[in-house]
């Protein structure tokens, strides 16, 4: 592979270096604008009669080299069709109405790209103009709440955490749920990278011009093995040709948390001591009033600084673009340094029977990770103790719990000083990533109509860094001294990418069809080299036996696809796709190892029939009816079809007489194991009224997903593991998707649009064993609670409910509505209540979900804000159960604070309350994520732009939910980082 | 239509340069799809040599001892679906777990643990954690013995090119297997009734086993021990931490003395005449009983018949010894050589007052830790309530930690016996009682004498008359001299006191005063994965 892209980026040189003439032309300045006098971003700018073409950039300005009497096409997403003809070197301005004839807006798919008018699957794009804006530090942020189907929930509060994405509910249990992410055309692996909180974090948001979501699959079965779960398409944004454009942009932000976990005040806690604790725990209470969530959150600052450059270096259009972020997160020590650039050139050639695409990115991090447990460290840790100590700095000076009949000084198993995990703990990671892809699109000049397209990419990453805690730190104190940690990891990833397709397009006219056909070849291989450390002291010294049993590892899998794509068109009513993609994964079996994806798709454009051509009511109106198969193979092992066995490290060695054997395991392997397979149904209706002033669509679709990739037990004594991941099992996803937008007033000085989506998703498990809907079977738990050693569950996944389906016991409550402790409902009636008595009670997935926004543009004011709701899912909140007990308090080693729960229930915590259902507690919620007002400020110069902007996000949460936060994607409250509310200010200067 | 011709040059150059790029790109990328991991081997290249046969070995017995496939945790052997906590997944944490906390003897404080609800209170259910655990970790070592068993027969030893004392040495490997598989047998046999069967015919990867009834299975373990018993080392001449002969002896032994509850018949006289084997083996008793179950246990070879090796160095995880050194509650780190207790473990009154002085000061077996703790258990959950033990302590018997010793006070180097000759001295006094022949009372008086001198410390002051000598002054003496040693279910249960109401203990069945519990919890269920992947099983009765 190396050996090929070398090839290629060879000859991709020498073509570029290959000096050719053109004719003469000069280069022709102008700028377009909307409706409102405001600059138009990214509009298409071409040549009629050749394929010379450019875009706008920031201040709606554009060069291209064109003769006197070319005529310039202007197109862009939502608005009608201009053209307008060369004089001379500056052309006055274009002024773009947003209009009906959005047909041939130009969409990107997967392998290529198709007009809107054609589309027959259910595909989102999502622009620049639309995009959520403030402190953005991962580019799925710019898009939540915008698209009908997907859920965006962010992991966390922290700097570049990532989210977890979710296509139409997702389509499997135990393999992968998340989407396909291809950028430029380069898929993603989906995994992280050590040292980064989020692989998506290291794309500079910046960057990106458009998202497209293929979310039936119809438009994502192209896609074949990988396309279950929905496809994301990140387009960055493109070179242009003419004279330089810089822009340049700054946003700098404040982050505060808004909220504390509410736990017992010093007061509080010392009453409640005082009263109930023996003689020995009263002496234990300290002095102080210490609040340790303030003490281990602070306000955070930000800075996002990127400038790009744009511009034609002998008619090479480019773009380039540097950024750097600096970001601190509200858990103290917690920060995020970025630094990106992006390289795209796109030159053309022969008459532009050659286009060229190169496209670098590289990004370097550099990360200080609090470290989190002091999150819950702060929650439990008791309020009356100060937060340093004078006397000895033995620990660093942090107060901790002491006992002198230890070896360490150390109270075993208690609690440590919050602020000391904090500040004692030095975990920086130094990922960085290099993504580069060439593309050669080339038109045969013997047959125009048909393109050769070349596509390599390769995706190298590295994830390294250190991990050093100080040996006085109480985490890691050993007796004697020479404790602590001083550790390092690395890993790097390769991917590679080799695609080669033709495309041939061509209008029929003689028959009124248009024929658009796509076959290829694309090649995806992901190796990872794992590095392998011993552990050291602070000071620098291995700990014994820690040596790795191999210095290395380098997990690898390839796919294979051949793909094939028929759109037609008949009478630009009749619409077909039909697709066909075979696919050959490393992960299989030879006798499983190839699957066949198809797909075929019908759309019925009725507003082109006579019976509504002329209708002024209604502008748009399609039916569009899809059905296709995906196949999956992510979040499988790479190489369980086949019996290895893996040696053991040092530590775990066993004595035979005066030596240690490393012993050799026999892996779990399950040779049958073969590609899921998700068939998805989808009927829908795209509509268009009044001239567009109101758009929508209705989709509903059916997704059956069969043989699962599911993490099943093997009858024990068959497999030297007794969960295995087979294929049996069926699920079934169905929902509602409606999506609207309106322009209630558009008018010369304001315009006011409002879009909403709103999304029903209903997540079904139809069978999960070799017998079927086997009733011994209870289902196989997940989410686990914390509080309690040896882990419990709160959910099951079991025939007949949703994934995540909580398992708890019923709670018995007084006649006061006060739960009684330990009391649970025996539901099989049997007279003991153990695990047999708990039930399958409410879903921690919402099942309805949507997104509104709003924008209003008065002159150069331009107000936005976007809110999202989740409705009917459900959180147990683990800080209730854990903490708020009385055995929370007194019932361990030392003090602990608790949840102010505890003087809810006042339970004694001496009984299985952490499995009732009193945690559940309603999480549906409505929160408005961003509210955003900016100002132009245009100086009569035309080449001049500078926009202002301020922006909060995380306005507002309204739930009757009681912990932190509601929105948590796991469904189980604990050590939650918070999501601070930011304030940002930015400027956007473009000359 | 342009043709062909009417390209230029240079035109047709880049063409060429196109096509050829891409059908290079083409030959490279079209990488076969058969990819192989790094560093996991194949079972060819792991058994090419003695060693690897030797290390593959040491796996079937490690899993006794470990979590998983590194120290601490990181690459569990059970799936975290069955113990989530990877700590808990070690056979000796689970199995004493199982055999004591729902007997007189424990209690563990912290009952949201998973699985620990419902056990002292004997109202467990299929869906038990620790149940479970312990089903699937033995099934664990029984699928890597049989594993092993066909890996090296002679036939595949030989085609691997390895003979003479390599293949005798891989001979006695492969007896040892059989041993470890026959033992696991006997505790699925003990806990469960009627498992599930899998032997070295068994085909991993498909087939669904057949169960097998206890009956059943009693007589294949008999049969494959006696069928190893003479060609395995002989008893004291193996490497330490591997079994002998002496090892098989002491199961047939234990299998022998509770062979009623198995199959309803009394095997009392094979009972005698394997302990007759061991005793007469050379085995004596260790003169001080303090020192049974300290870091330096390993020396204990003149009682140690076959024990599970721990080593703080090489041997991490987090059950096992490190367990029952941690476990009791509030014994000081300084005490139990570990950094501190996890405050689990204590002992209900009714055990305590199993002896008749239970301070230590007469009967050293008398280990309790009572600082601060009632020994009445009041509360189940308390961590206060109920003498605690010292009995596990990570110190050598000069009182130095071990030379291995984890600087961080975590991981324990003590071993556990799973057979010493205080066990057979007290099956052979108990088999006699019942009944065997084989052997006399007075021998057995003398046993009994000679356990009972070296808890007195060398002292005859607690030698009882043969007249004491009953059936169940054995089942109070093996709970004095046996306890936290993973014995007291069965031991309850061959006495027929571990559901009735013929001997009721603090919190037996729930209840403070204990109270009689249905007799289906002499066994316990098989878990309920198992019953939904295997169509063959049958659940125990009551469950």
């Amino acid at each position: 592979m190396k050996k090929g892209l070398l090839c290629l980026l060879v000859s991709a040189s020498l073509l570029l270096l290959t000096h050719h003439s053109v004719a003469q032309a000069s280069t022709v300045t102008g700028r377009v604008l909307n409706s409102l006098n405001q600059p138009l971003q990214g509009v298409s700018v071409k040549i009629k009669t050749s394929a010379v073409a450019t875009v706008t950039n920031e201040a709606g300005v554009f060069s291209i080299a064109a003769r006197p009497g070319d005529v310039l096409q202007f197109t862009y997403v939502g608005f009608d069709l201009v053209e307008a003809p060369v004089v001379s070197g500056s052309i006055p301005d274009i002024i773009m109405k947003q209009g009906m004839a959005n047909l041939n807006e130009v969409v990107v798919i997967g392998y290529g790209s198709a007009r809107k008018k054609d589309l027959t699957g259910a595909v989102s794009t999502i622009g620049t103009k639309d995009f959520n804006r403030g402190a953005i530090s991962t580019p799925e942020q710019m898009i939540t709440g915008k698209v009908a189907g997907v859920s965006i929930t962010s992991n966390s509060g922290q700097p570049g955490a990532g989210s977890t994405i979710r296509i139409r509910g997702g389509s499997s249990l135990s393999a992968s749920n998340d989407p396909l992410i291809v950028v430029d055309g380069v898929p993603l692996e989906n995994s992280n990278i050590p040292g980064a909180s989020n692989q998506l974090s290291l794309i500079n948001a910046n960057d990106i011009e458009s998202f497209t979501i293929l979310k039936d699959a119809s438009a994502a079965a192209i896609f074949g093995t990988r396309a279950s779960n929905g496809v994301i398409l990140i387009t960055t944004k493109r070179g242009s040709t003419g004279k330089v454009r810089v822009t340049a942009s700054s946003v700098n932000s404040v982050s505060v948390v808004t909220k504390n976990v509410d736990v017992l005040s010093a007061g509080q806690f010392r009453d409640i001591v005082s009263k109930n604790g023996t003689p020995a725990q009263v002496a234990m209470l300290g002095s102080a009033n210490t609040n340790w969530q303030d003490e281990i959150f602070r306000t955070a600052f930000s800075t996002d600084n990127n400038i790009s450059v744009t511009g034609g270096i002998n008619k090479l259009p480019y773009r380039f673009s540097i950024g750097y972020q600096n970001q601190d997160g509200v858990l103290k020590t917690d920060n995020l340094q970025r630094t990106s650039a992006n390289l795209v050139i796109n030159p053309s050639f022969f008459d532009n029977h050659l286009k060229v695409d190169v496209n670098l990115k590289g990004t370097l991090q550099q990360a200080r990770f609090a470290n989190q447990a002091a999150i819950g460290s702060a929650i439990t840790f008791d309020p009356t103790q100060p937060v340093r100590v004078r006397d000895g700095d033995r620990f660093g000076g942090y107060y901790e719990w002491l006992d002198p009949a230890s070896a360490t000084g150390l109270m075993a198993l208690a609690g440590r000083n919050p602020v000391g995990l904090l500040e004692q703990r030095f975990d920086e990671g130094r990922p960085s990533r290099a993504i580069g892809s060439v593309k050669l699109d080339y038109k045969f000049h013997f047959l125009p109509d048909l393109h050769a397209v070349v596509n390599a990419g390769l995706d190298l990453s590295e994830g390294k860094g250190t991990v050093y805690v100080s040996d006085s730190a109480a985490a890691g104190y050993v007796a004697g001294g020479n404790g602590g940690e001083n550790n390092r990891y690395r890993q790097t990833k390769k991917n590679s990418l080799f695609e080669f397709y033709f495309n041939y397009v061509k209008d029929l006219k003689n028959i009124q069809s248009r024929i658009d056909v796509t076959a290829g070849y694309s090649y995806n291989n992901y190796l990872s080299t794992v590095y392998n450390f011993a552990s050291f002291t602070a000071r620098g010294d291995k700990y014994p036996n820690t040596d790795p049993a191999f210095p290395f590892n380098k997990p690898e899998n390839t796919l294979l696809s051949y793909f094939g794509r028929l759109n037609y068109n008949f009478m630009d009513r009749y619409l077909l796709t039909a697709t066909i993609r075979r696919d050959g994964s490393s992960r299989f079996a030879p006798s499983n190892r190839w699957g066949t994806f198809p797909s075929v798709a019908l759309a019925w454009s009725m507003k082109e029939e006579s019976f509504l051509k002329n209708s002024n009511t209604i502008s748009d109106l399609k039916l569009r009816l899809g059905y296709g198969v995906t196949g999956q193979q992510d979040g499988i092992g790479n190489y369980d079809y086949l019996a290895y066995y893996s040696l053991s490290s040092g530590s775990a060695a066993y004595q035979f007489g005066d030596t240690y054997y490393q012993g050799f395991r026999p892996g779990g392997f399950y040779a049958n194991r073969k590609w899921e397979e998700t068939a998805t149904t989808n009927l829908a209706l795209d509509f268009g009224f009044l001239n567009d002033r109101i758009t929508g669509s209705v989709d509903f679709y059916y997704k059956k997903t069969s043989d699962l990739l599911n993490n099943i037990p093997q009858p024990a004594g068959t497999n030297f593991a007794a969960f295995i991941v087979a294929n049996v099992g069926d699920m079934t996803n169905k929902g509602v998707e409606f999506n609207i937008n309106t322009k209630p007033v558009v008018r010369k000085d304001l315009e006011w649009n409002v879009g909403f989506n709103v999304t029903y998703n209903k997540n079904n498990i139809t069978n999960l064993t070799v017998v079927p809907k086997d009733k011994n079977y209870p289902g196989f738990p997940s989410g686990a609670i914390a509080g309690g050693i040896g882990g419990q569950f709160a959910f099951i996944n079991a025939v007949g409910g949703s994934r995540n389906t909580f398992y708890l016991y019923e709670q018995v409550y007084d006649k006061d509505g006060k739960p009684l402790e330990g009391v649970f409902v025996d539901r099989n009636e049997d007279g003991i209540i153990n695990q047999n008595d708990l039930y399958k009670g409410k879903n921690s997935v919402p099942e309805v979900f949507m997104g509104f926004n709003t924008s209003v543009t008065f002159g150069k004011w331009n107000a936005s804000t976007a809110l999202r709701a989740n409705v009917g899912n459900y959180v147990y909140n683990n800080i209730y159960s854990q903490t708020g007990t009385r055995s929370q308090i007194l019932g361990n080693s030392v003090l602990y604070n608790t949840s102010t729960n505890y003087l809810e229930t006042n339970f004694n915590g001496n009984s299985q309350e952490l499995l009732s259902d009193y945690y559940i507690q309603n999480a549906s919620f409505l929160r408005m994520d961003n509210l955003n007002l900016g100002y132009d400020l245009r100086r009569g110069f035309k080449h001049y732009n500078m926009r202002l902007s301020a922006t909060v996000q995380n306005v507002f949460v309204i739930t009757k939910y009681k912990g932190l936060d509601p929105e948590l994607s796991g469904g189980i409250d604990n050590n939650f980082y918070p999501r601070p509310r930011i304030f940002s200010l930015g400027v956007n200067l473009t000359l | 239509m342009i043709t062909r011709k009417a390209l230029n040059m240079k035109q047709q150059s880049i063409l060429l340069t196109i096509s050829l790029a891409g059908v290079l790109l083409i030959t490279a990328c079209t990488k076969k799809l058969d990819l192989v991991p790094t560093n996991d081997l194949t079972a060819d290249i792991v058994y090419s040599t003695p060693l690897g046969y030797k290390q593959a070995l040491a796996k079937v017995y490690s899993a006794f001892a470990l979590t998983g496939n590194t120290g601490g945790v990181g690459s569990p052997d059970i799936p975290s679906q069955i113990i989530s906590d990877e700590g808990n997944s070690d056979f000796l944490r689970l199995y004493f777990n199982l055999q004591e906390l729902p007997t007189d003897e424990a209690g563990w404080t912290w009952q949201n643990d998973a699985g620990v609800r419902g056990m002292k209170e004997m109202s467990w259910s299929a869906t038990n954690p620790i149940i479970n655990g312990v089903y699937y970790r033995s099934f664990f070592q029984i699928t890597l013995a049989n594993d092993f068993i066909n890996q090296a027969s002679d036939e595949r030893v030989s085609s691997r090119g390895i003979s003479g004392a390599d293949a005798d040495a891989i001979r006695k490997y492969r007896l040892e297997a059989r041993f470890i598989r026959a033992y696991q047998y006997w505790v699925l046999m003990d806990l469960f009734g009627n498992p599930p069967f899998v032997t070295e015919e068994t085909a991993i990867g498909s087939g669904i086993p057949e169960q097998i009834s206890r009956a059943k299975l009693f007589d294949y373990i008999e049969s494959e021990l006696k069928a190893i018993e003479p060609e395995m080392v002989a008893a004291r001449a193996n490497e330490y931490g591997r079994a002998d002969q002496a090892a098989v002896w002491a199961l047939l032994s234990r299998l022998y003395l509770n062979a009623k509850v198995y199959t309803g018949t009394e095997r009392n006289t094979d009972a005698i005449t394997y302990c007759n084997k061991i005793i007469t083996a050379g085995f004596v008793l260790h003169p001080n009983y303090r020192e049974l179950m300290l870091a330096d246990n390993h020396l204990n070879t003149d009682e140690f018949i076959f024990t599970i090796a721990y080593d703080a160095a090489h041997t991490q995880n987090w059950g096992g010894t490190t367990y029952l050194a941690h476990g009791p509650a509030a014994v000081p780190g300084s005490i139990s050589g570990t950094s501190g207790p996890w405050g689990g473990l204590r002992h209900t009154h009714t055990f305590v007052n199993l002896f008749a002085d239970p301070s230590g000061a007469t009967d050293k077996r008398a280990q309790f830790y009572t600082t601060g703790q009632s020994l009445i258990m009041n509360d189940l959950y308390t961590e206060k309530d109920g003498y605690s033990s010292s009995k596990y302590r990570n110190v050598t018997r000069n009182g130095s930690p071990a030379p291995n010793a984890d600087p961080a006070g975590n991981w324990a180097d003590i071993d556990f016996p799973i057979f010493r000759l205080g066990e057979i001295y007290l099956t052979y006094a108990e088999a006699v009682l019942r009944g065997g022949s084989g052997g006399d009372i007075n021998t057995a008086l003398g046993y009994i004498n000679a356990l009972r001198t070296r808890a007195y410390d060398g002292s005859t002051t607690g030698n009882i008359q043969a007249g004491q000598l009953t059936l169940d002054f054995i089942l109070d003496e093996r709970a004095r001299e046996l306890y936290y040693e993973a014995q007291r279910r069965t031991d309850l249960v061959r006495y027929d006191k571990f559901t009735t109401s013929s001997y009721l203990w603090a919190w037996k069945g729930g209840v403070f005063t204990g109270r009689q519990v249905d007799a289906r919890y002499n066994i316990f269920p098989l878990p309920s994965t198992d019953l939904s992947s295997n169509p063959n099983l049958e659940q125990n009765t009551g469950y």
